[in-house]
This record gives structure tokens, sequence and C-alpha cells, in this order.
């Protein structure tokens, strides 16, 4: 009840403030869309001197109706295009919707299929925060941050080609498992880049994180504390950063998830350090994942059910989420027995965590922005969808 | 008579013409090194409309480098840019953005439509929020085909338009 | 149709649990864990509120849907909060039938701060009419549902009373058509 008042206070004064202070004091500024360190989205801010006194986010530039064009395809139709909004996380975009499209249709994914699916996410995920890890450093003018990731990421493009045959849109996640199976010698490509990859790893933190400069620009900038990261419904490393070891893989494993041992990497500052630290710690761990999957996965056997071309369930509605590279990502949909679905809806992260940009602005300095908007780990063209 | 001629309101008018006459008289003789100089140093705006950013991202990352042929990083004011690299769908709330971009932008400019969202809509063509194709609204140069192009395709637009830019008179 | 589909949901979600236990072609995760707590959960709201007032769409492992009249949902929602533990919403959508004049606004609710909750999603439903569709606001419970809140009165025209910017979000500020997620708007060619 405190915080509440506590975080309502803190929009109110910026209000207050807005409205009393005279016409010329207040700058008012607009961040984006083309602005270098927005991407594709929009935030009006008014600055008092140093100080942002209001935000007002203002996205949808890359709205593109993804919702309403599943409904005039059918479920295998709804793969490609539901992968754009993040395309190089796109095997995590696709996961959830297969699972939810499997829920409805009561197919059984094959055990080696459900450790493809999970070792190809794992791999995602990597080029994922890769991709953000180098935009993040490359927005703190932090140039050898952006060069390193980006590099780095190629090499697990190639793995993911290999595996896919495309470079980031794979399709390669559909209902009843995944397209194809491994190449032969994959599991040692992707052992032999792990190792490279964990030694790359601690480079990263002498080069970036333990640097002194990055240090003083994000440690104590923009706190959420753990009661306002559960009040505003934050989620991914957002939230694992304010101190909530919550991830969708431990708290409700799908696939063979269940069967892999790993911990869930969190911290309890709540800053942008923190929240640029937890992905860091993610990918550590993620390494270790891939390899206990290429330990346990089946040597052989089938990877995809076998399905009626147009696959369809009884009229019903499934909720099923992942964690992917922002959080938990979740698809509801309805289903009229009909092939087509009634009604898709994505719960993204960057949608949900959108809502802590103008609680962490508000109160910060200008120049913190762009440490404070890039931690929250957002991609504008998931959030528009 | 020259009073007249000299206000401030025709001095602009003035200095315009002789600007193109100059220009034609320079075109022949050193039309190649104007040319010359501005192919190797192609200034693309920082504007991401969709999804092929990534891949824009890619190519100016240290597997394909970009900048070795003279497209220089997406860093930079509107004003000193010289190229627009359209990076995927331009939806309805983006299009006037990117036209007064591209407005904001001083001569010589170019375009380059990256992706099959930019060229056509491409898979969103019957979304209700989504251009079909950007030449409605800003001339283009150089179609970049692919969903999203991979960094080589991007690469080869990019020198087709070093090459027209070779052939074309200045302006 | 809105109560006929909710009762034939809820009829074949009875005849699918009972085939569960003889059918194995189910998935592993329906089989292992029998909806105990669940229904445990819905209990305590149906015994809260009568059960006019709580109807019970289905409840699932780990899942579990209710609808209640928009009159009554910031009741529900802040007995879900204080007693129950749920703290925030995961996502609020909504969804159209044209046939039974009724748009059903649904908000998918999680926790965060109880263990053996965070494996559930509780789905609070409502039905509202669609020529009239009104219905007051969440955000002063689940603050989560701002921006989600927002997105449905755009995309479908639902008016949140009590929110603070019932107004555009994600489309062009020059937006003149009906809501898009509505089942009349078509998009072209289609
Ligand atoms: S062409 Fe493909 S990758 Fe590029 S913006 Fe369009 S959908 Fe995205």
């Amino acid at each position: 009840m405190e915080n509440e008042q506590k975080f309502d206070e803190t929009i109110r004064r910026g209000l207050e403030i807005v409205k009393e202070a005279e016409e010329d004091r207040l700058m008012t500024l607009s961040v984006g869309p083309q602005h270098p360190g927005s991407g594709h989205f929009r935030f009006t801010i008014k600055v008092d001197g140093d100080y942002i006194v209001y935000c007002d986010p203002d996205p949808g530039y890359v709205h593109r109706g993804e919702e309403k064009m599943c409904e005039y395809r059918n479920f295998i139709q709804n793969i490609p295009h539901l992968e754009r909004p993040v395309i190089h996380d796109s095997t995590n975009i696709t996961y959830s919707y297969s699972l939810a499209v499997e829920e409805l249709a009561n197919i059984q994914v094959p055990l080696r299929g459900q450790y493809i699916r999970a070792l190809a996410s794992e791999l995602n995920r990597q080029v994922y925060t890769l991709y953000w890890l180098g935009i993040y450093g490359i927005f703190l003018g932090h140039s050898t941050m952006f060069m390193w990731p980006l590099g780095d990421r190629e090499l697990f493009i190639d793995l993911l080609e290999a595996l896919t045959g495309a470079r980031v849109t794979h399709a390669f996640n559909i209902p009843g498992g995944v397209r194809n199976d491994m190449p032969d010698g994959f599991e040692e490509r992707c052992l032999r880049q792990v190792a490279y990859f964990e030694k790359r790893l601690a480079e990263y933190e002498d080069i970036f994180y333990n640097n002194p400069l990055f240090r003083q620009r994000t440690e104590g900038v923009g706190i959420l504390t753990k009661e306002d990261a559960i009040k505003l419904g934050v989620t991914g490393s957002v939230l694992r950063a304010s101190g909530i070891p919550f991830d969708v893989r431990k708290a409700e494993p799908y696939d063979v998830y269940n069967e892999i041992d790993f911990k869930i990497q969190y911290m309890k500052t709540g800053d942008s350090y923190a929240r640029s630290m937890v992905p860091f710690l993610d990918m550590k761990e993620s390494c270790h994942i891939i390899r206990e999957l290429l330990d346990k996965i089946p040597k052989s056997g089938e990877v995809r059910a076998k399905l009626q071309p147009n696959p369809k369930g009884p009229a019903g509605e499934s909720y099923k989420r992942v964690e992917s590279g922002r959080g938990a990502l979740g698809y509801y949909i309805v289903s009229d027995g009909t092939p087509k679905p009634y009604r898709v809806k994505l719960s993204v992260g960057s949608f949900r965590n959108m809502l802590a940009l103008p609680f962490l602005l508000i109160g910060s300095k200008l120049a913190d922005m762009p440490s404070i908007y890039w931690s929250l780990n957002y991609w504008p063209v998931e959030a528009d969808r | 008579m020259m009073k007249d001629l000299v206000n401030p309101t025709n001095f602009n008018v003035l200095v315009g013409k002789l600007g193109d006459v100059l220009t034609r008289a320079l075109d022949l003789p050193l039309g190649y090194a104007i040319n010359w100089g501005r192919i190797w140093s192609l200034w693309p705006v920082h504007l991401e409309t969709a999804c092929c950013s990534v891949e824009f991202g890619a190519a100016s990352g240290p597997r394909y480098d970009v900048e070795r042929f003279g497209i220089i990083e997406a860093f930079g004011s509107l004003r000193q840019c010289d190229l627009v690299v359209v990076q995927g769908t331009v939806t309805r709330k983006m299009a006037p953005r990117l036209r007064m971009v591209y407005d904001q932008m001083p001569d010589p400019k170019y375009v380059i439509a990256m992706g099959a969202c930019a060229i056509t809509g491409g898979l969103y063509i019957d979304s209700y929020n989504v251009l079909p194709g950007i030449d409605g609204i800003i001339p283009v140069d150089v179609y970049v085909p692919g969903c999203p192009p991979r960094p080589e395709t991007l690469i080869q637009g990019c020198m087709l338009l070093q090459e027209k830019i070779k052939r074309s008179k200045i302006r | 149709m809105g109560s006929d589909q909710s009762k034939t949901q809820n009829n074949s979600e009875q005849k699918k649990s009972s085939t569960d236990s003889t059918q194995t072609s189910i998935s592993k995760k329906t089989e292992s864990i029998t909806p105990e707590f669940e229904g445990s959960l819905i209990n305590q709201i149906v015994t809260r509120f009568s059960d006019k007032l709580v109807q019970v769409i289905y409840v699932r492992p780990g899942r579990a849907k209710i609808l209640v009249p928009p009159n009554e949902i910031v009741q529900v929602a802040s007995f879900i909060k204080d007693r129950l533990g749920f703290d925030h919403a995961e996502s609020v959508s909504g969804t159209d039938y044209p046939k039974d004049n009724q748009i059903e606004v649904i908000y998918h609710l999680s926790s965060y701060s109880d263990d053996k909750l965070s494996s559930q999603i509780l789905a609070l439903s409502t039905r509202v009419d669609r020529n009239e569709s009104r219905m007051p606001t969440l955000i002063n419970i689940f603050k989560s549902a701002e921006y989600h809140e927002r997105e449905t009165f755009e995309m479908l025209g639902v008016y949140f009373e009590g929110h603070p910017r019932n107004e555009r979000f994600l489309l062009p500020e020059d937006w003149a058509d009906i809501p898009p997620l509505r089942k009349e708007f078509r998009i072209k060619g289609r």
C-alpha cells in the first residue's frame, strides 16, 4: 500500500511540476523515431534543467496488425509472419505459438523433437542477447562492445543456419515438433562453439562490465525496487534484476526443461547495471543448458509428429508462455473449431516492460536516458506487433 | 537597375542560378571527381523502420563491415546524411516521418528500399496499417529484395547505388 | 450464445477430463497433475461470491477461467488480488463475438510473489455489450494492466471507466475507422 502511494506520488509530482512551472522553463524533447538511440519508437519527455519530469511513450511505428492478420490465415500459414516481430529471436516467438496450437489440437511432440526445439531456442537466446548487448554497448559509447558481440553472434548464426537453413528467420518450430533433424556433426560444432564462447564471455566481463566508465554510467541509475517490479508486472531480465527469481523455464517448465538442471540468474540491486548484467549471466547459464541438452538428447527418433495438412482442434482456447530473450512470451489463442484461429493475442515482454519506462525516467537525469532505456531490454517491433 | 536585381529576395535566386550555371560548367571537367568523392562517403540516416534493421546492424558488424565500401555507419546528424536506407515495413504512422526525414536532408540524396516490405509490402501486404511499398512517398534508387535481405545482398545494393552515382550527372 | 457457449465449453471440458484417464495419447502434463490446487482456488472465489455471479468456464492444470458480469469485476478482482495472491496482469485482451452481440474482455492474471502460484494463470473474463461497451477499469488493482487496457480500448473500442487515458496508442494519429479487431473490420482483399 505504501509503495502504491509512493508510485502514484512519483507520477503526480511529475505532473504537478509540469503544470506549475512556467512555460519556458520546461523544455519538451521528442526522442525518436529518427534518433540515434531510440529505435523504432518515440517518447516525449519534458526536462527541467537536467532532470526529466515527464515522459509519455508513443509506440506503434511498427504496428503491422499481426493479430488481425492471424485471423485470415490457418495455423501453419501463421508461422512466418508471427516470427517477424523479433526476427533475431524467432525460434522463441514461434515456440509458444506451437505450444499453444499443440494444446488446442492435442498434438504430442516426439522426445527428440522436444530436445532439438529447446536447443534451437537456447542458441537463439544467445543470438538475441548478443545483438542487444551490441546495441547497448554502442549507445553507451563503447564501440568495442558493438563489434565483439556482433562478431560472436555470427558464429551462433552459422550454427542456426546449419540447423534450420536461414540466417535469422528460421520458421523452425512448427506445431508438432521441428521442421528437420540436426545435420551430421552438429553436436561437435555446438560444443566447440560453446567452449569458445565461454572464453569470450570472460573477456566481455573484463572489458565492459568491469569498465569503470560503464559502471559509473549504470550503477545506481534507474532503480526499480522489488515491489515496484511486481506492481508494474515487468518480466524477464528487468524482473530478475530487481531480485525476483522468476523464469518461466523453472516456474512452468515446458517440453524438456523440467529435466534440465540450471539455476535462475538474478540480482538484487535493480539498477541499470543489474538489468544489463542479468542477460549476460543468462548467456552463461545458457551455455550450460546447451551442453546438458546435447548430453541428454536421444540419439535417434522422430523429430515431428505426423499431422494432417491443416491441423485444427475442437473449439476452445489456450494460453501458453515461454521464456524468451525479453521475458515471458505468451500466446492466447481462441479457436472456433475451424483451421483458422478465431483470435490470437500476443502478450510480449517488451510491451509489458514499457510500463516501467516512464516510471524510471521521471526524476532521473537526461544523460541517463540511454542507459535506462536500453537496459529495459526493449525491442519496439515486438511491442508494437 | 542593378540595385533592383541585388535586393535580398532576388539575391538568393541569383546565387541559385549562378550555382546551376557553375554545376553545368563543372560537370564535364570535374564531374568525375565530385562523384568519386560522393560514392566513397555515403552517410545513411539512422532511421529504422522495422525488422530489417537487424540485418542492417549485422552488415555494419565486423563480419560484413560495409564501411570498407564507403557506407559509413549510421551515426550522425540528419543534415549531414545523403542516404536513406528504408529498413523494412513502413507503416501508416511512420510514413509522414519518413517523408519528413527525407525532406530535411540536403541534396543530393539517395534512397535504398531494403526488404520485401519496403518494396511492395511483402508479408504484410494485406495488413491495415502498412504501406504497399515506399515508392508512393519517396523516390527510390535501388531495391534490395529479400525478407530480410542477407547482408551480402545489402552490400550489393549499395555497390549498385555507387555505380549509379558514378554514371549520373552531378546535381 | 454467450452462456450457451460457455456451457458447451464446460461440457466439453468435463468430457475431456473424463476421457483423460482412459486415453493415453493426452500430453504428459495433463496426466501428471490433477487440477486440485486450481480447483481449490476457484472454489474460494465461488464460495465468496455466489455461483450466480461467478461462472466457472474451465479448470485445467495451471489454467482456470471464470466469467463475471462487468459491474462486479472490481470486487472479484480485488478479492483475487488480496486473498488469493495474484499480483499482476500478464495480458488483457478482448475477443469480439458478433453473434452474441458481445465482446469478451479477458485478464490473464499471474503471480510473482507467491511461489505456488507462479505456474498458474487465472483468466478473469467479462462480457460487455457490443454497442454500449463500457466496463470499469482494473488499473487501481492491477497497475500492470494500464497499457494493455489502453490497447484494448483502441483495438476493440471497449471504454474503461476510470482509466485516465482512453485514447489512441498504437494506431496512427489520424485513424478514423472502426476499431480494427472488431470482426466487421475486414482487411482489404479478404
Ligand atoms: S522484409 Fe521481412 S524482415 Fe524486412 S521488414 Fe519486412 S518482414 Fe521484416
